[in-house]
């Protein structure tokens, strides 16, 4: 006799006595009946072929732990990993609040019953609209490769030209999603970098910008980790261009650093990761763009707005879409690009870590930040071998070159796991001009401690293998 | 005798100015069809009707329609003419007239339309709601053109004109939505149908010309309606991809319609609404051409056929461009029709074909099929095309 | 108190605080966090930090971010969950196509908050994250058994993104066959909007084909519309009707023979898990939206997953890095010389993957079956409720039976009573329920709405969101009026003006409204 069919707690209506019930209900002899507009032959026979399944949630919890544990994590390990990730203090009031089960289980409800929900996007747009001094955000975006990407699209339909001027140490994951994004029409133009200083190379810029150039795009802080103090005159050489300048920024930094629109630009994207999200692999990535006012780019936003507005109640706010026939939802492929599912719980995250930090947080976390990276980077570049590639200003990162050692960086990063540390990322495949060098993040939650365990380690290491 | 509308008293707040609605009801429309008699036109052939026991169907669906708008009637002033000509529908209804005018009681006539329409529009009417068929629109558009926006409860047999609601409850409800400022206006079509042809049993239907009516967008959640802005992005993205593909040795036959005139704006040339126009290498050939003309033209050069749906019965072919005679069509070849016409406009047809009436069966049967129609730039839609 | 059970209505009324703005709850000095600051030592090596930052790049006036103390900001942010109505809370029947099922807590807490998860970082040694690499290596194993194809990623964040991928892909198939006519994509009316939106962004012109009086297009519509220029054919099977289309293989016939690929969304694969795939149908890629079918909840539109997946033929072209196993180590390949490259940072979201991985282990072949059969169930024993209430209507295919959800009409009590589908839509969250969702655009359908009650909603909860809906319908008939001016027991009122399109209505942030707010005496109308 084979066993009964269990009766799974997540399907009310597997209970037999109810299904069968229902079945006479709706006419049905047989389930299989209410498929009868599936031909045969088009049917899957049989049983699909996957694990027995794991039916108790003891069991089901012990086995994903199990799973887990087989992970080394950043929490038992020093991690000084970046690239465009990074590990920053979460407050537990950003856990508590994206834990709530009406948050998290949100989805297209209407401004009536999801009320909250909205109010609490419009306030992330808000909050992100200061922090960033710009007055126009749309829903948040898959993560900051497609901001960027969306952001090159709409200079280019602003400008109707198709050539994108980016510089050579953009971020290696930017360039691969802009690189399929901006197929077919659209050309990217790679701008290089001095030698000393990282910085972008103003007169190949202006050499290779002309009248067929949409926009600039430049990332400040630099993937790399220093700060564009040409920042404003590049904005300029394309003002007079008629291109777009777009500055790619990390919001966390924007506390000490001056706000994109502070030094001409008009449009700012980036990842908003670093406002409360947990590392989780990349699964905190978030994307952002924000504008000025201006119709001309208020109308080329390719997601969801939500604006604030009356409602038939003396006082009340409500919420309304805006220039809903933008999207794609409103105009299928005559919308801009195409729009769907993508962070909203992480904005509503970030809305509940700015709101916590206040001016006053993000300016104290963006100093903490600077002080550590710059003792990280002072002391390791004292140890033998190892340098410093860039002799400027940064945010949080910065480049190591290792050239000197003799050891490779794949070398030096896997002896440092046996002192459970995540070496900064190898950057030799990307940037093959920078040596054996790598990328290391400071942020504000690595301490003085954390900071010499790591020069101690890297000075055993190049020293003795 | 004018009728003085009731005072309210005090109430609360009223916009600064009430919204002015004009109601005509043309009680004859339809009568003859519901007996098997086409049209109701002619004193004689209404006679005919009644004495087949033919029933005044317009002041019922009058009433519906009313009824839609009654709850906006604290914003609204009706105006509208005697008995059955609107006064009676109105008060049916519990609302109350503001009634102009005088016509002799059961024996009213296109001439009654034409005169009252045009003391409504003196009145200062920002909508007229008629009802009736394609006789009731046409005396109107001949009363005053595009100077008033008119929308039409459907009352009538069959209706050629776009100016209709799909049904009288909607026509209410749009009629309600655009005095509360809600909609916009579009042009739509007003056809002239030949009674005694169609008494004959041929349609011989002409593009008479365009009301301004308001637009009925029962397709999109209302809500999201981005009103002319969605409709004019629209006409100039199916501009855009005409112009893109248009071939510089190639004659271009350009067909009566708005969204055909769009193409004609991003052209910057001079279009003719109601006409034919012919265009290569972006340049005027010539304008408004008849029949012999294109036969003419297009007899040495290789050509294509711009067509947009005209009217409300979803015609891309012969109700109003009759001029694409089947000899012309036939010289052009059927493979080198390029159908333009928005999403919504497709959608509206609910499942029902696009149609052609050439003249000529077996035109017909081969434009039968399906044809793939511009929609935006880059963006078709494959739709059905019969013939009835 | 409790439910009324002749009735089965609530006498819900949602939680209404009146919750400002968050600006409005500035004090100036507040703090709602403390951080943590540097040590002294490091303070007198390098100083205050931010004078190393070149003058034209330093921030010389504070942002103007509300100054809260903690214990408001938590409030506040507590006030607007309340007043979010979450599947969690309840019968969320109504947001059809979305696939609206419970996400169980055991996985949620555990792929949320274990340091192997949250706290792992995508660019850690492959050595360093077994863990994940086995869960992402079996996931796409399940997939390829659930769907019949060779080959899945995850990086695509959600379904749109998943489409983008697959259009992506196509493009690139073509490309390296050398063929440079394939310019087209075919797509249907019911589709999703990005199944043609994310094709068009990949640079395709998209024909559109009509449903026919059945529901679906039919197959001769199809092949007018086919070329050799037809790049590909991107469909939803069944559509949001419900519907399921007989010919689907027809459809892929005829697309192959013109040498066309063939995309499946899978957006409604809920009805059909262990029944019918995307394998026997032909099909060359597809995705599944794992947010919707497997489990990962919504997240306020969020934490979504398109897993794509294809034959083994096209296998080359997915995104990097792709997951391998050598037998005894699990590792990421990052060299793939056909690929397309990336549509997202990094691999997608780790945790949703998580998420799902558990939700098929609890379940298994059988439970997966169990999940389609009575989201099946539950539909047919819905629809045959909801014909009963006067009013409703189903256009297509009336008398068919429908797989996992439904489109509906009131087009009849419209017609009858001027209440339409957008204020049965406002009046039914005064009962409890979420505002069901319409109908993409255009509406083919007049007033329509669309309902997915899967598997996670008991006959019970069936039998109350009918309830509900023969409640409004009454009332439509009765006192209209309270209807169209509905909601009533909501957070806010009635917003008459929902569409936002003139310029100076528009205000998307605080700082944009009043900004606006005080150049014009009275800019937003009431």
């Amino acid at each position: 006799m084979s066993q009964a069919k269990p009766v799974f707690p997540y399907i009310p209506n597997s209970v037999p006595q109810v299904k069968a019930e229902m079945l006479k209900e709706v006419g049905a002899g047989d389930i299989m009946d209410l498929y009868e507009e599936i031909p045969e032959h088009l049917r899957f026979p049989g049983r699909l072929n996957l694990p027995d399944p794991i039916l108790d949630e003891y069991s089901l919890k012990r086995h994903l732990m199990g799973l887990l544990a087989k992970n080394q994590n950043c929490v038992d390990n020093l991690n000084f990993l970046g690239a465009g990730c990074a590990e920053h203090f979460v407050p537990a009031v950003c856990d508590e609040i994206n834990g709530r089960g009406e948050f998290l289980t949100a989805y297209v409800g209407e401004s009536y019953a999801d009320h909250g929900k909205w109010q609490a996007l419009f306030e992330y747009c808000s909050l992100m609209g200061e922090l960033l001094d710009m007055d126009v955000l749309s829903c948040p975006l898959y993560d900051g490769a497609q901001a960027a990407a969306t952001s090159v699209r709409m200079a280019s339909r602003i400008t109707d030209r198709y050539e994108v001027l980016i510089p050579r140490t953009l971020s290696p994951e930017l360039r691969l999603v802009l690189q399929n994004y901006c197929q077919p029409d659209h050309s990217l133009v790679e701008i290089g970098f001095d030698r000393q200083s990282g910085h972008l190379n103003v007169d190949e810029l202006n050499s290779k910008i002309s009248s067929q150039t949409a926009a600039v795009l430049l990332e400040n802080p630099s993937y790399l980790g220093f700060l564009e103090d040409e920042a404003e005159d590049i904005g300029k050489i394309a003002q007079q261009h008629g291109a777009e300048f777009i500055v790619y920024t990390d919001p966390i930094c924007l506390g000490v650093i001056a706000a994109p629109s502070h030094y001409g630009a008009r449009i700012a994207c980036g990842d908003f990761q670093s406002l409360g999200m947990h590392m989780q692999a990349g699964g905190g990535q978030c994307g952002f763009i924000a504008t000025v006012d201006d119709m001309k780019y208020v109308r080329e936003f390719k997601d969801l707005m939500f604006g604030i507005t009356d409602t038939v109640g003396e006082g009340e706010y409500g919420f309304g879409e805006v220039l809903f026939d933008r999207t794609s939802y409103g105009s299928r492929e005559k919308g801009k690009e195409y729009t769907g599912t993508t962070t909203g719980l992480w904005a509503v995250t970030a809305a509940v870590y700015l709101s916590l930090m206040g001016p006053r947080g993000m300016e104290e976390t963006g100093r903490t930040i600077m002080q550590m990276s710059q003792y990280a980077a002072q002391r390791l570049s004292q140890i033998g071998g190892i340098q410093l590639a860039f002799q400027s200003s940064f945010f949080k990162e910065f480049v190591l070159n290792f050239d000197k050692t003799n050891k490779s960086v794949a070398q030096i990063n896997k002896s440092l796991l046996e002192y459970n540390i995540f070496g900064g990322k190898d950057l030799s495949n990307d940037f093959p001009e920078l040596g054996q060098s790598s990328l290391y993040c400071v942020t504000e939650t690595k301490t003085k401690r954390d900071i010499d365990t790591l020069v101690s380690a890297l000075k055993e290491v190049i020293e003795h293998g | 005798m004018a009728a003085v509308p009731e005072e309210k008293g005090e109430g609360p707040r009223r916009p600064a100015r009430l919204k002015k609605l004009g109601v005509l009801v043309n009680p004859v429309a339809g009568m003859g069809g519901r007996v098997g008699l086409k049209g109701s036109d002619g004193a004689e052939i209404l006679r005919q009707a009644r004495q087949l026991g033919a029933v005044p169907h317009s002041p019922g669906r009058a009433i519906q329609a009313l009824q839609a708008i009654s709850r906006i009637k604290d914003q609204i002033e009706l105006t509208t003419y005697p008995h059955e000509m609107g006064e009676d529908e109105v008060r049916a209804c519990g609302l109350v007239p503001h009634v102009i005018g005088s016509i002799t009681k059961g024996a009213t006539t296109a001439e009654d339309t034409r005169r009252a329409v045009r003391q409504m529009e003196q009145q200062g009417i920002d909508l007229l709601l008629f009802a009736g068929g394609d006789g009731t629109a046409r005396d109107i558009y001949h009363a005053v053109g595009q100077r008033v926006p008119a929308l039409g409860i459907p009352a009538g047999v069959k209706i050629h004109s776009a100016v209709y609601a799909v049904t009288p409850r909607h026509a209410g409800e749009v009629a309600a939505r655009f005095l509360e400022g809600k909609l916009n206006v579009h042009v739509a079509e007003v056809m002239d149908i030949d009674e005694d042809a169609f008494r004959r049993g041929t349609v011989s239907a002409t593009l008479l010309g365009y009301l301004q009516s308001p637009k009925d967008r029962r397709f999109v959640q209302s809500v999201k309606s981005g009103g002319i802005q969605g409709e004019r992005e629209a006409q100039l993205g199916i501009a855009a991809d005409v112009i893109d593909q248009m071939n510089s040795a190639w004659l271009y036959l350009v067909g009566p319609g708005t969204t055909t005139r769009a193409i004609m704006e991003q052209l910057e040339l001079p279009a003719t609404l109601l006409g034919v126009d012919v265009v290569r290498d972006k340049r005027l050939v010539a304008s408004d051409v008849n029949e012999s003309e294109l036969k003419q033209l297009v007899a040495d050069r290789s050509t294509k056929i711009v067509l947009s749906v005209i009217g409300g019965q979803g015609y891309i072919l012969g109700r109003g461009n009759q001029q694409l005679s089947p000899a012309v069509l036939t010289k052009v070849g059927t493979e080198n029709l390029i159908v333009v016409a928005s999403k919504e406009k497709l959608v509206s047809l609910a499942g029902r074909p696009l149609l052609v009436d050439t003249g000529d069966e077996q035109l017909d049967q081969t434009l039968s099929g399906y044809l793939k129609v511009t929609t935006g730039f880059r963006e078709y839609v494959m739709v059905k095309v019969g013939s009835e | 108190m409790g439910r009324d059970p002749s009735t089965l209505l609530r006498k819900y009324h949602q939680a209404k605080w009146d919750e400002p703005i968050i600006f409005e709850m500035s004090v100036p000095g507040e703090r709602g966090i403390l951080v943590r600051r540097a040590e002294h030592e490091v303070q007198d090596e390098v100083g205050d930090g931010v004078s190393a930052i070149p003058a034209s790049l330093r921030r010389t006036n504070p942002s103007r971010l509300p100054e809260i103390n903690q214990v408001r900001v938590l409030r506040h942010f507590l006030h607007l969950s309340q007043e979010t109505m979450g599947t969690d809370v309840t019968i969320d029947i109504s947001q059809g196509t979305c696939t609206m099922k419970y996400s169980p807590k055991v996985q949620e807490h555990i792929a949320t908050r274990h340091p192997g998860m949250a706290e792992i970082h995508p660019l850690q040694p492959d050595s360093s994250l077994q863990g994940l690499l086995e869960v992402i290596y079996k996931l796409d194993h399940f997939l390829r058994e659930i769907s019949g194809l060779d080959r899945f990623t995850f990086q695509p964040g959600g379904g749109a993104q998943g489409v983008y991928t697959g259009a992506s892909i196509i493009r690139a198939y073509h490309a390296a066959r050398g063929d440079t006519k394939r310019s087209e994509v075919i797509t249907t009316m019911f589709s999703h909007p990005c199944d043609s939106a994310a094709p068009a962004t990949a640079g395709f012109k998209i024909i559109t084909l009509m449903p026919d009086n059945m529901g679906y297009p039919e197959v001769n519509a199809l092949k007018a519309a086919l070329s050799d220029r037809t790049a590909a054919i991107f469909v939803t099977n069944p559509e949001d009707t419900g519907i399921y289309n007989p010919k689907i293989d027809q459809y892929v016939q005829a697309a192959h023979d013109v040498g066309a690929l063939c995309y499946y969304d899978q957006a409604n694969a809920n009805g059909m898990l262990g029944i019918a795939r995307a394998k026997e149908a032909g099909f060359d890629l597809c995705h599944f939206n794992l947010h919707k079918t497997f489990s990962v909840p919504h997240q306020c539109m969020g934490g979504s997953v398109g897993a794509v997946g294809c034959r083994k033929e096209l296998a080359g072209f997915l995104p990097v890095p792709r997951v391998e196993f050598d037998g005894q180590q699990y590792y990421f390949e990052h060299e793939a010389s056909e690929s397309i490259g990336k549509v997202r940072s990094f691999f997608g979201n780790p945790q949703s993957l998580l998420k799902s991985y558990a939700w098929i282990m609890q379940l298994g072949a059988d439970g997966l079956r169990e999940a389609a059969e009575c989201s099946v169930l539950n539909n047919n024993y819905l629809e045959k409720k909801l014909k009963e209430i006067p009013g409703v209507s189903v256009r297509y295919s009336a008398d068919k039976r429908k797989l996992e959800q439904n489109r509906y009409s009131w087009e009849k009590l419209y017609q009858d009573t001027g209440v339409g589908t957008e204020d049965v839509m406002r009046r039914m969250a005064d009962y409890g329920l979420q505002h069901y969702w319409m109908s993409h655009h255009p509406w083919v359908v007049p007033e329509p709405f669309t309902l997915e009650p899967c598997e996670s909603y008991s006959r019970d909860d069936l039998d109350e969101y009918v309830a509900v809906l023969r409640q409004i319908s009454k009332e439509a008939y009765e006192n209209p009026e309270l209807v169209r001016s509905a909601p009533h027991n909501q957070v806010v009122h009635k917003v008459p003006e929902p569409s936002i399109d003139q310029p100076e209505r528009i205000a998307v942030t605080w700082r944009q409204y009043l900004k606006k707010k005080a150049k014009a005496q009275d800019v937003l109308p009431g």
